[in-house]
């Protein structure tokens, strides 16, 4: 790892300031993946600034039909909720299958959100559920969030504060992991929202993304059957050693059905 | 003696207690005084001349003491790493003979050839001048399957090579198979890609050189199966020195499974590097460094064949196939393809059989033994062909092996391949391991599993392994205060030997387990020895052993005799007391130990104290063998194979640790199944870069890869050997693979697949059943 200059954020307000008092500062939430990206020396910059204690970013609570989860709460904070469990079970469920117990109690779901790795879990749930963005500044749509791989409509320094989800019907999540890192191949979030079914897809393109086809099937008739005939196509799916585009569009078929099915 | 602490007890691991509470001492937890760091740089390309190295930034770096190129290495006369073996050297064929240099000077053969060392006050400095050394290097066409060097044309890795061979081998009767085939009732036929691996221990390699002025001597702390061996070569061959100028010193090892059984050049340069600045030099790799430093295994292909008659008999097998050893053949690289060829046939009768391969140079990492070496491709193969044939003719698998199997009464049995075989009852071993797996109740299973929408398949194999290579030698020393030493020739590096070895010793000269000790891996204290790889160490070192326990009750009869005021001849050693027989009058050894180093009475001839030298040199290889079954469960909708029973039912001769061989089982199954079902070290076909080099890619198979295992055990000893032991080492390894892909064939028979391609992976299951449907 190159050297850089580690500073403690002690306020939003402060992160804020240090992150635009550097030369070229990142942030690091829990930082599961800026680690092991500095550890390779695959980035080089001049300030890592730490929100590692902003303890008023932590916290998951219930908001009039919203389940509100703070930017930096850990995936095992999470997984583990009761309100989650009660609330959104499939999201509770969705954070126990990311990375290792290690992972989990560090990693957080803001970093998660502004990371956008094609393979992450969290933005699959985003997504389908319509949850709404929080920063600093704004707050923004989860359609209009995620816009390409590792990209958001996140500016400059803009800091995610907490992620707002409207409280589904059902919802379901269903993964398929790959072999060596466990992250998903293919991730599918299903969800039957006040405003129609949505169904979102990790792992399988470069940026998550909803299926029309699948939504539409599932409007007139919410059950695994119905998005059994929905054959995604290949074009754009990601390539790798261990699946093809072909075997993802598959998947998404399949791990679909079988979110439909876990929601009930 | 019979105590709990003896031959055959399940006695704990004494080496356990540092294991697990970290207090182990592995190369990185070494630091010497006034260390540095050494950082390699290598080649990113496949195939490349080297057209200028520019070291000026690096050198004025911050921290930066040294920066070594290829010319340097040329300028200081240093030799590099050649064969340990080729097949010439027993009476095969010549073959084309490399050098790996420590640093590449002119052209680089494949990514992650050494071509400078960077050495500075701190790791980080080092990392930092490595980047600033500029290369410029001219890519030249690079050939990475063994399929594909053997084409007309192929970019040639060695001038001098011709269409990449380095050598050919050949066993068996190449007419009389042809006949036999071309007449047969039914011919199984398969094609097998037997993947290439990375081995991974837990501990990378490490390596610590260190000079000392003053005494003129060199010292290398390294993480190595066999560090006589590691002394010869770079003492030897690279450095040009004598052996008693290099101490090297292996201390824990976190597994070495045929990879730390050779050298690798940092072993050389670190050791070099610490002569000229006369200060340690360190190097340990980042695990991302460690999967393209290191030498791979496996990558075997082959097609073969087998016919049989229509009650099952084996008519005659053939097999052709390719081995692909890398850009240099190192070390016992070559010694893969030659087990493979002599471990062909198996446990079976065959009545004419043709094996025959090319060993051939390309443009990756050098393949060299890994657990098993060559066994489990000869395993793979003839299991898979058994499985192919049962099916062909429609007989049960467990049937058509019984019909073939080599029957106990015709030991010693020499097979087409020049392999004398021990000793073994097969068909008892796979009798037990069906009776363990309740064999007969499987279609009820496969029911249950289809009514939960899941194939389910059973898969079986019979493996055969060869153990106990070479000779090897033991030393027993006492002190004045009756407790032991054992010194060990072999090197434990994670198999027990603490343990087993002080069992052996404690049973045979009765000194109690805890007032003993091992010493092993320091060449300042081990006055010879040749390591630990192949499963050698129960077989040859433990008769060592034995040997030297039986020298050290010779020279103390001498000792008692003075003691007891009797005739040696009226003395006999049991358990553990010197006894004149036919009396009362006895002494413990440890009594007769202590009084071998009193300052003064026995005369000159009965020495000062009491030790033994054991010698043991292999005649008779010892062949373990067993059975596996196992049964898969197989989601169609994603091909995703889960592995929900397994069991082993072994041969592995008479048994010293019972726990210790249990978890070498264990341990082998899950290595085989890893490359069953996860691991696969894959170069892209035409740059030959390494696309699975991180744990991100590289799936190790983990805990909740495999499911709880029962073993049994079905002892035959062996003549080979005094103990009667067979080695534990690679069995679990040899079998498991086969087992699982058969099992996997059998799942999808009903589907119409005959053949699954190494390792199955999901897509590749998925794939297979969407052809067959």
């Amino acid at each position: 790892m190159y050297d850089f200059n580690y500073q403690r954020a002690s306020s939003l307000d402060d992160a804020k300031s240090k992150f635009s008092g550097a030369d070229d500062a990142r942030y690091m939430a829990g930082g599961m993946t800026l680690l092991p990206v500095l550890k390779q020396r695959l980035d080089q910059p001049s300030d890592v600034v730490d929100l590692g204690f902003l303890d008023d970013l932590k916290g998951i609570s219930e908001d009039g039909g919203n389940l509100v989860i703070k930017a930096m709460s850990v995936h095992h904070a999470v997984n583990t909720s009761d309100t989650v469990k009660s609330k959104i079970p499939a999201l509770a469920h969705l954070a126990g299958t990311i990375g290792d117990p290690m992972v989990r109690n560090r990693g957080t779901i803001g970093g998660s959100l502004a990371n956008n790795d094609p393979a992450a879990s969290y933005p699959s749930a985003v997504l389908a559920l319509n949850a709404t963005v929080h920063t600093d500044s704004r707050t923004i749509a989860a359609d209009d969030f995620f816009t390409g791989m590792f990209d958001t409509a996140l500016n400059e320094g803009e800091l995610i504060t907490s992620v707002s989800f409207p409280i589904p019907e059902k919802a379901g999540y269903c993964h398929f992991p790959n072999p060596a890192s466990r992250y998903p191949i293919v991730g599918v979030f299903v969800a039957k929202t006040a405003d129609g079914p949505r169904v979102a897809v990790t792992g399988a393109g470069a940026c998550v993304f909803r299926v029309p086809e699948m939504e539409q099937a599932l409007a007139s008739n919410w059950s695994a059957d119905a998005v059994a005939n929905v054959k995604c196509s290949a074009d754009g799916l990601n390539e790798d050693i261990h699946a093809s585009p072909e075997y993802r569009a598959h998947l998404i078929t399949v791990m679909a059905k079988r979110a439909i099915e876990a929601a009930g | 003696m019979a105590s709990q602490f003896g031959i055959g007890q399940p006695v704990r691991r004494s080496e356990d207690k540092r294991f697990l509470t970290g207090r182990g001492t592995y190369v990185d937890d070494i630091n010497l005084p006034r260390q540095t760091h050494a950082v390699v740089v290598y080649s990113p390309h496949a195939h490349a001349d080297i057209k200028s190295i520019d070291t000026s930034a690096a050198k004025s770096a911050p921290g930066v003491l040294l920066v070594l190129t290829g010319e340097d290495a040329q300028a200081d006369g240093l030799g590099g790493y050649g064969q340990a073996l080729m097949p010439e050297d027993v009476g095969g064929p010549p073959g084309f003979r490399t050098t790996r240099p420590v640093l590449a000077t002119g052209r680089v053969r494949h990514v992650g050839e050494r071509v400078a060392l960077v050495i500075a006050e701190t790791e980080e400095q080092a990392r930092d001048a490595a980047e600033l050394i500029e290369i410029d290097y001219a890519p030249l066409p690079a050939t990475v399957l063994a399929e594909d060097a053997v084409k007309d044309g192929a970019p040639l890795v060695w001038d001098g090579a011709e269409n990449n061979l380095c050598f050919p081998l050949m066993m068996g009767d190449a007419d009389a198979t042809e006949k036999a085939i071309a007449s047969a009732h039914y011919v199984a036929k398969v094609h097998i890609y037997n993947n290439r691996l990375t081995t991974n221990p837990m501990e990378m390699r490490g390596t610590i050189g260190d000079y000392n002025r003053a005494m003129d001597e060199y010292t290398l702390y390294t993480s190595t199966q066999n560090p006589h061996g590691v002394r010869a070569e770079v003492a030897g061959h690279i450095l040009h020195m004598h052996e008693t100028k290099l101490r090297v010193i292996a201390r824990d090892v976190g597994g070495g499974f045929g990879l730390k059984g050779g050298v690798f050049p940092e072993d050389a340069l670190v050791v070099w590097a610490a002569g000229k600045l006369e200060r340690p030099v360190k190097w340990v790799p980042s695990r991302s460094e460690a999967m393209i430093l290191d030498d791979d295994g496996r990558d075997q292909t082959l097609d073969a064949e087998m016919a049989v008659d229509k009650d099952g008999k084996i008519l005659a097998m053939r097999w052709i196939a390719l081995n692909n050893l890398g850009a240099y053949v190192v070390g016992p690289g070559a010694v893969v393809p030659m087990f493979a060829l002599g471990m062909s046939q198996g446990v079976y009768k065959i009545p004419t059989m043709l094996v025959a391969t090319k060993a051939v140079f390309t443009n990756t990492p050098p393949t060299t033994p890994y657990r098993g070496a060559g066994r489990p491709e000869a395993t793979y193969t003839i299991e898979r062909l058994m499985d192919a044939a049962a099916r062909g003719i429609g007989m049960d698998p467990a049937e058509i092996r019984k019909r073939n199997f080599i029957q106990p009464s015709e030991f010693p049995f020499e097979t087409h391949t020049h392999q004398i075989y021990d000793s073994g009852d097969y068909a008892t071993a796979l009798d037990k391991c069906l009776e363990l797996s309740d064999y007969k109740n499987f279609a009820k299973r496969r029911a249950e599993s289809e009514k939960a929408g899941k194939k389910r398949g059973l898969g079986l194999s019979y493996y055969i392994d060869n153990t106990g290579i070479f000779n090897d030698r033991m030393e027993l020393r006492f002190d004045p205060s009756g407790s032991l030493t054992i010194v060990a020739g072999t090197f434990s590096h994670g198999q027990g030997h603490e343990t087993t070895y002080k069992q052996i010793a404690s049973d045979l000269l009765g000194v109690p387990f805890e007032d003993i000790k091992l010493v092993q891996g320091d060449t300042a204290a081990v006055s010879f020895g040749r390591g630990t790889y192949a499963s050698r160490s129960a077989h040859v070192g433990g008769s060592a052993l034995k040997a030297a326990a039986e020298a050290v009750i010779e020279s103390g009869k001498k000792f008692a005799g003075m003691m007891l005021e009797a005739g040696e001849s009226d003395l006999e050693f049991v358990d553990g007391l010197y006894k004149v027989t036919g009396t009362d009058k006895a002494i413990p050894m440890t009594e007769v130990a202590k009084f071998a180093y009193i300052p003064a009475g026995p005369p000159s001839e009965l020495g000062t104290g009491l030790e033994g030298v054991g010698n043991f040199a292999t005649t008779m290889s010892s062949f373990p063998n067993g059975a596996h079954v196992c049964e898969v469960e197989i989601d169609p909708d994603t091909g995703k194979v889960v592995i929900d029973r397994f069991f082993a039912v072994d041969d592995m001769g008479n048994i010293i640790n019972p726990l210790l061989v249990a978890g070498q089982i264990h341990g082998g199954i899950v290595q085989g199944v890893g490359q069953a079902l996860l691991e696969d070290m894959v170069y892209d076909r035409e740059s030959g870069q390494l696309l699975s080099g991180s744990f991100l890619d590289y799936a190790m198979p983990r805990a909740d890869d495999v499911p709880s295992f029962q073993i049994g055990m079905s002892e035959v000893p062996s003549p080979s050997n005094p103990l009667g032991v067979k080695g534990a080492g690679e069995g679990g390894t040899v079998g498991a693979t086969p087992t699982v892909i058969n099992a996997i064939v059998d799942a999808l028979e009903s589907a119409g697949v005959t053949n699954m391609e190494l390792p199955a992976t999901p897509e590749r299951v998925w794939r297979a059943l969407s052809k067959a449907a």
